[in-house]
């Protein structure tokens, strides 16, 4: 049996070796480049030292806090709605919700411009209203709505496979003890829901962080932290600070998805 | 069952959150194939755009199925071992391990592609060939194989299989390849799947890892969008669909065949 062990290792070795040698050992040379700047250690407190560096920080937390609270209320309501009503066509509803799942960044930007870009919808519709168009694609509220329509169908399945799992039961006896539907939502469905609140809402918030695409396509302008990280290391040629920035972006991520991964009891990992 | 008002009000909300992601991509598609979007469809149909997509992009689009090819062979040849280590030893070592596994996926991929180029951006060959931008996407796609093949073996019985297996003589390899590999089909299916859909649309990393001769995909759209007029976005758009949702829809209907999710599923 000692053998097969010896066996186990080997067939663990491959993806030891490859993962050591291109994402264990870049971290931490990026880790170290992070230090060789003019400021030194600086550069890994310069995002709270430095005002434009920690407004941005604040305003991708805040973004991606938004993006989280918004869409967990979203996929919540769909989620739970399509959970406990079977109807015809629910099968159809529950694919479109998780289509846009494997849509890259650039896409969900170009997305967003079709929808409220200066030839979108949103424009054309409120032009036919109010004779004004609207158009807000290209600044945080055209982000924020991209990052929601990416977060809709990383959520709505886990929401959905706990929805499942709850037992109606205690609703019933909550209703019967004469609970009102507002206090059966707040009281029962929401914390038998609150795992997997805790778990895709830790996935919104990650991705939010660290997504890149649509905020590249949308602007180059909007004020986010892999906005700033791309911009130090292309047009800044300032690789110490983006090296220093993404490491601090990678750890504050990481440890998000490590603390609801402790709350909630289950494993986590955000997608795209 | 009854259907009150509050179903009706819940209905028109879902139907609202599904014309929302939908309507963007019908819009993008009509817009494709549209001669002037501007003036609407009323200035007639044209395959046009798509035409100059293939004319101008074409290279991409071989580049991705290339990667995407090879990125799945990749994460085969890395996973399905180390999953079914995985599976076999629950010690805190193999914790560990996948834990580090799932980072990829957890840290941006903006940092994983910077620390890459910090470390490898001098050594020439590699860092102009599209191995290069391969490394990156097997990093964040092997999670997804290493999780879907642990998910079966998880459930299925391993050791009972394996010790009756065992009792008749099979060495460990024999074992391996003709008892473990045949039962998890269903998970490798699931994960290849998931794997060439990921490394088709991976933007994040790729974008600093491609350079002018090694364009994906995904970097072609963004170059797209930025410079051309909206009709030849929406129609790159358009190929880039009808690549990934035969893709799409294969795994929808696998997920409902089993119930595994892929994105966030308890252990």
């Amino acid at each position: 049996m000692n053998r097969d062990g010896h066996r186990l290792t080997l067939l663990l070795l491959p993806a030891g070796i490859f993962f050591g040698a291109f994402f264990l050992l870049p971290l931490a040379q990026l880790f170290h480049i992070g230090l060789t700047g003019k400021e030194g250690w600086g550069a890994y407190t310069a995002i709270l030292t430095d005002r434009n560096y920690f407004s941005s920080l604040l305003s991708t937390l805040g973004l991606a806090a938004i993006t989280t609270v918004v869409t967990l209320m979203v996929s919540g309501l769909a989620g739970v709605f399509l959970q406990r009503n079977r109807f015809p066509g629910n099968g159809a509803l529950v694919a479109m919700l998780t289509f846009p799942l494997a849509f890259p960044g650039v896409v969900i930007g170009f997305m967003v411009i079709m929808l409220a870009g200066r030839q979108g919808l949103i424009g054309d519709i409120s032009r036919f209203l109010t004779g004004d168009k609207i158009v807000f694609a290209y600044s945080m509220a055209g982000l924020f709505m991209g990052y929601v329509y990416f977060s809709i169908p990383r959520t709505i399945l886990t929401v959905m496979a706990a929805a499942e799992k709850l037992d109606p039961k205690l609703e019933e006896a909550a209703r019967s003890l004469g609970a009102s539907t507002w206090h059966v939502v707040v009281d029962v469905i929401i914390p038998g829901l609150k795992p997997a609140f805790i778990s895709a809402g830790a996935i919104c918030f990650a991705t939010a962080m660290g997504a890149f695409g649509t905020a590249f396509t949308l602007a180059t302008r909007i004020n986010v932290l892999p906005m700033v990280i791309y911009t130090e290391f292309t047009l800044e040629a300032n690789i110490a600070m983006a090296a220093a920035l993404s490491f601090v972006l990678g750890a504050v991520t990481w440890v998000v998805l490590a603390v609801a991964r402790t709350a909630a009891g289950s494993t986590v990992a955000a997608a795209g | 069952m009854k259907r009150g008002p509050a179903f009706y009000a819940q209905l028109g909300f879902t139907l609202f959150v599904c014309a929302f992601l939908i309507a963007p991509v019908i819009l993008s598609i009509l817009a494709g194939v549209t001669v002037n979007y501007q003036s609407g469809v009323q200035s007639g149909f044209t395959l046009r755009w798509v035409y100059a997509v293939w004319d101008g992009y074409r290279d991409t689009i071989f580049l991705s199925i290339g990667i995407s090819l090879a990125c799945l062979a990749g994460t085969l040849i890395l996973g399905i071992p180390a999953a079914y280590a995985l599976a076999k030893r629950q010690n805190a070592f193999s914790r560990a391990l996948e834990e580090l596994l799932v980072m990829p996926v957890a840290v941006p991929g903006l940092a994983t592609a910077l620390a890459l180029i910090v470390t490898y951006g001098g050594v020439g060959g590699f860092r102009t060939s599209w191995v290069f931008i391969l490394v990156g996407h097997i990093l964040f796609t092997l999670p997804f194989m290493v999780r879907s093949v642990l998910a079966v073996l998880s459930a299925i019985d391993l050791k009972t299989l394996e010790e009756g297996a065992a009792s008749l003589g099979a060495t460990f390899w024999q074992r391996f390849f003709h008892v473990v590999l045949p039962n998890c089909r269903g998970g490798i299916l699931a994960g290849s799947l998931m794997v060439v859909t990921l490394s088709m649309g991976e933007f994040n990393m790729t974008w600093l890892l491609h350079t002018p001769l090694t364009k994906t995909l995904p970097v072609g759209l963004a170059d797209a969008y930025a410079s051309l007029r909206l009709e030849i976005g929406s129609a790159y758009t358009l190929v880039f669909f009808l690549m990934i949702v035969p893709l799409l829809v294969a795994l929808q209907w696998l997920g409902q065949a089993r119930p595994t999710k892929f994105v966030a599923e308890d252990e």
